[in-house]
């Protein structure tokens, strides 16, 4: 036993200082203080450019943004929340319709398809929007090969414009709905529908009357995320040329150097996406379609008739194809040589060289080692921050909890353009913030630009993996006579590793492939991986570009497969 | 081996109470237990003493140290919560090593004496077993050596036993008393289970809605509850409201209603209550402090319903306007039907006047 501690108990300052109710908000305080830095502080200097500008204090700019004699901002604005809504539409009917066909019917080629039904998500935006136009866009291989085929005079149809967009919107949006959709129909109790079915009811009555309302709460959340997300696309408009659209109409105020409008459009587009965010946070707040009876498993209808069967063999094998294309394209391109391919419908000369040249070419190397040091450098600092703030979210008691969760989840909510410009408002110029550096053109500022747009990713996975954890299990440490750090590293870390790591991985691939920001305020000396496809896609690299984006994809695969296995399926939840 | 004592402690949560005003008096070696029903402030109170909670006011002392604001990793405490808090990321070696690797002590010392706890709780095959390869029952004995293992001044148990099933209950009931008196370390336990709570302890306190009812010995609570609360919630009371009728020196009658008047002895040293003639006062009767036949306390009713328990025979019985519970054991008596009248006497010890 010990003997030291029949020392009297001091009551030093400092012992009165960590027992004061008042300790917890020293020990928050870090928090608020990154958070006001790098989000808060941005936001407002965009805010203030926007009010103030260079000719004078007021809301000229808004007038302006506003004002009916050049509509070029509100043809913007129109044609994002028109490209948004229809988004929302096509990928709703997709992603629902593919979870029930893949959780309710049994059919040849199910299990294939429930696999591949989730590549979409593989793609970085930049990589899947390239792929697109290889496959689908004027001089794209199927409307090409189409036109050969059938010897027309020119291609039968092609990708391009705003349908492009909602195209590309549609293929990789669609996995929100497809989530939502299958975890609801898989909490959906079929003794329910057995009931309705008892009862007398048809299966229309009880599509409309039964499954529906039951899939409502998952659907509106999965809307407004996917309106989130599309208000927020910039990959897709920029590739497809529509210049009519929120994020466009930002680049080109800032590439044209009217600053005042750039701020002003972003000031408005972040109102719109953080409106979103605080409503998706309140309906999250009350749904609620929890499976109410245990260990059921949904039981497939299998499709009896032989034409049905035969039917949805071509469909789902039209559906493989579709979907596995836009890989199988990049990878086909990847080994093709640079400049050979011009008018032939599939490249005609192919090369292993950019692959070799992508390890050991100083030029084509440097952009990776780029993105994987700015990348690592912005991770470590997501881990510091995201798991302190998942800790004193989960396990203390202060007020202002709901100001911190809204504020970290704030920068996923808006556009990497806005975040973009925010950063060139705030540290443009010597700041506190920045310890009195000007951050803009040096290596600094991309990482930056990740940590803030990857904020709430670890700070996510780790949250789930805390609220797991019961607290008596820190207080039985505490009790054994381990100090508050000694029980967070031998203990709280430990445990909640597997969350920890999936949110680390995730960021990680996140940063390497962010393609948004960067194009707004990359400098020559550290571009990174992104911004070099879409250089080289410009030089008609294609090789080059392709072997990149394909890296990109085996990374993320390769990070997606391992963090399905550490959260045993759950995955889902860090998104 | 450490005393401890509660001075006028409270807890406050906000505004809400927690407890109030509790003062305890553990001896050195006692094995001491909080007894109440859900919500009555049992963990709030052992929390305090854990170090987990600080009290609203009032001062804790172990030995003559005040430790009312310690911090709980330096009160050499060894606690077994009720799910266990088990490190589930361990093995069952590392688990009960943690609190030894925290001393710093070496390696050799902490293989000997995690061996030796293993041994102790009957687990000494499992040292590599990871936790979710356990049972409910041993990884209690895990929780336990863990607790144990540091040599703790103080051992604390909030319902270790309440995620166990019946049988398992009683073995590990017995398994906890055992370690304790062979360790003689002084034991705080926590538990809303009268029979845990009789069976185990020197001294019980039993709380209610925040405030101690009464402090004794398992004897003391069930022959003389302080009161009503104590008497229903301790076993099992006939409670009875009458008008005093007469007193004889210690000796004082009560009528119920007119089928119902019964004679007790009042000890004013440990009982105090005031009796006047013609004022009303409470009583407890024991269901089991009934007796068929002719005695004092004569009385006679119809039976209402039977139960058999194999140890027992219990009635509900019928007299004047009150029902009683009769307990009678089984000796192979004949067993009374429903509407049969039966007569019963209460002899005078069982017969206990209780505060409101
Ligand atoms: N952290 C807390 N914040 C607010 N109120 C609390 C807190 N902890 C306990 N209470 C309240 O204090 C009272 C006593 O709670 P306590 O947990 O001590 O009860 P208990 O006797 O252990 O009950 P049980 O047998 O259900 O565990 C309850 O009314 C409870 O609601
Ligand atoms: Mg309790």
């Amino acid at each position: 036993m010990n003997t030291d501690q029949a020392a009297p108990l001091k009551e030093s300052w400092w012992a009165r200082l960590t027992q004061s109710k008042y300790f917890i908000y020293i020990l928050i305080s870090p928090l608020f203080l990154v958070l006001l830095a790098y989000v808060i502080y941005p936001f407002y200097q965009t805010f203030i450019q926007s009010v103030v500008g260079s000719e004078g204090a007021g809301i000229g700019n808004y007038k302006r943004f506003f004002s009916l004699e050049s509509t070029a901002n509100l043809e913007a604005l129109w044609t994002s929340i028109y490209i948004s809504v229809i988004s929302v539409i096509t990928c709703a009917i997709v992603g629902v319709t593919m979870a029930f066909l893949i959780e309710r019917y049994e059919f040849p080629g199910r299990k294939i398809l429930s696999i591949l039904v989730l590549v979409p998500m593989a793609l970085p935006p930049l990589v899947g929007v390239l792929s697109f136009t290889f496959l689908y866009g004027e001089s794209g291989i199927i409307p090409r090969a189409l036109q050969a085929l059938f010897h027309l005079d020119s291609v039968p149809f092609s990708l391009k414009g705003i349908t492009g967009v909602i195209v590309v919107h549609t293929f990789t949006m669609y996995t929100y709905f497809y989530l939502t959709a299958s975890a609801a129909i898989k909490g959906l109790d079929p003794s329910l529908e057995e009931a309705a079915t008892s009862l007398g009811s048809g299966r229309i009555r009880i599509w409309v009357k039964v499954i529906l309302p039951m899939l409502t709460p998952a659907m509106v959340a999965s809307a407004l995320l996917v309106f989130m997300i599309a208000m927020a696309s910039y990959t897709a408009p920029l590739m497809f040329g529509v210049e009519r659209t929120m994020t466009m109409q930002i680049y080109l105020s800032r590439t044209n150097g009217n600053l005042d409008m750039a701020a002003t459009q972003s000031t408005i587009l972040s109102i719109v996406s953080i409106a979103f965010l605080i409503m998706m946070r309140w309906y999250q707040g009350r749904r609620n379609f929890q499976n109410q009876s245990k260990g059921i498993s949904v039981h497939r209808t299998e499709l009896r008739t032989p034409f049905m069967k035969y039917l949805s063999m071509l469909l789902s094998f039209i559906g493989v194809i579709i979907l596995m294309l836009p890989i199988l394209v990049l990878v086909l391109i990847s080994f093709s040589v640079d400049g050979e391919w011009t008018i032939q419908i599939i490249p005609s000369a192919y090369t292993f060289d950019h692959y070799i040249a992508l390890f050991t070419d100083e030029r084509t190397w440097r952009p990776i080692w780029n993105s994987l040091q700015m990348s690592f450098v912005a991770t470590i600092g997501n881990i510091l921050f995201g798991v302190a703030a998942a800790y004193a979210m989960i396990r203390t008691r202060f007020k202002g909890k709901a100001l911190l969760d809204i504020l970290i989840m704030i920068p996923w909510a808006l556009p990497g353009t806005v975040v973009a410009v925010n950063l060139i408002a705030a540290f443009s110029e010597p700041s506190v913030f920045s310890f009195n550096q000007v951050l803009i053109g040096t290596f600094w500022i991309l990482p930056l630009a990740y940590f803030v747009r990857h904020l709430p990713l670890i700070f996510r996975s780790t949250s789930a993996a805390l609220m797991q954890m019961d607290q008596s299990v820190e207080e039985a440490a505490r009790s054994l006579g381990a100090n508050w750090w000694y029980t967070f590293r031998r203990v709280v870390v430990p445990m909640a590793f597997s969350g920890i790591l999936a949110g680390t991985l995730l960021a990680m691939v996140q940063g390497l492939g962010e393609f948004v920001a960067s194009i707004l305020i990359y400098s020559t000396s550290t571009m990174p991986l992104s911004v070099a496809i879409f250089q080289k896609m410009y030089a008609f690299q294609f090789g080059t570009a392709c072997a990149y984006g394909v890296l990109q994809i085996l990374l993320i695969i390769f990070v997606l497969f391992i963090s399905q296995k550490l959260t045993n399926g759950k995955a889902g939840a860090v998104i | 081996m450490k005393s401890v004592r509660l001075d006028h402690v409270s807890k406050m949560f906000g505004t809400a109470k927690g407890v109030e005003h509790v003062a305890i008096d553990v001896k050195p070696g006692e094995f001491f237990t909080f007894l109440g029903p859900s919500g009555c402030g049992k963990t709030t109170t052992l929390r305090m003493i854990a170090g987990f909670y600080y009290p609203t006011k009032g001062k804790i002392f172990f030995d003559n140290r005040d430790v009312t604001t310690l911090q709980p990793n330096k009160r050499n405490i060894g606690m077994v919560f009720q799910n266990y808090a088990l490190f589930p990321h361990m093995t069952v070696f590392e688990n009960i090593a943690f609190g030894l690797e925290v001393r710093k002590l070496s390696k050799s010392v902490i293989k000997e004496k995690v061996e030796r706890a293993q041994k102790l709780v009957y687990l000494d095959k499992y040292g590599t077993r990871k936790i979710n390869e356990l049972s409910g029952g041993q990884q209690q004995r895990v929780a336990l050596a863990r607790a144990l293992v540091i040599e703790p001044d103080i051992l604390l148990l909030d319902e270790p036993l309440s995620n166990l099933d019946a049988k398992l209950r009683e073995e590990t009931r017995l398994e906890i008393k055992r370690l304790q008196v062979e360790l003689g370390v002084t034991t705080i336990y926590v538990t809303h289970d009268q029979t845990e709570a009789m069976t185990m302890s020197d001294r019980i306190m039993v709380m209610k809605e925040g405030v101690v009812q009464q402090i004794g010995t398992p004897q003391e609570i069930y022959n003389r509850p302080a009161n009503h609360f104590v008497a229903s919630f301790i076993g099992e009371s006939n409670m009875l409201e009458g008008e005093v009728m007469e007193i004889s020196g210690s000796t004082v009658k009560v009528k119920v209603d007119s089928d119902l008047q019964v004679e007790g002895v009042l000890d004013t040293a440990i009982n105090k209550i005031k009796v006047e003639v013609g004022k009303s006062v409470k009583l407890s009767i024991r269901p089991e402090a009934i007796f068929e036949g002719q005695g004092p306390n004569q009385l006679h009713g119809t039976i209402q319903l039977v139960e058999f328990t194999g140890v027992s025979i219990n009635y509900l019985v019928q007299v004047g306007s009150a029902t009683l519970k009769v307990m009678i054991i089984n000796k192979g008596n004949q067993i009374l039907k429903r509407g049969d009248s039966i007569s019963l006497y209460v002899p005078e010890k069982g017969v206990y006047f209780i505060n409101e």
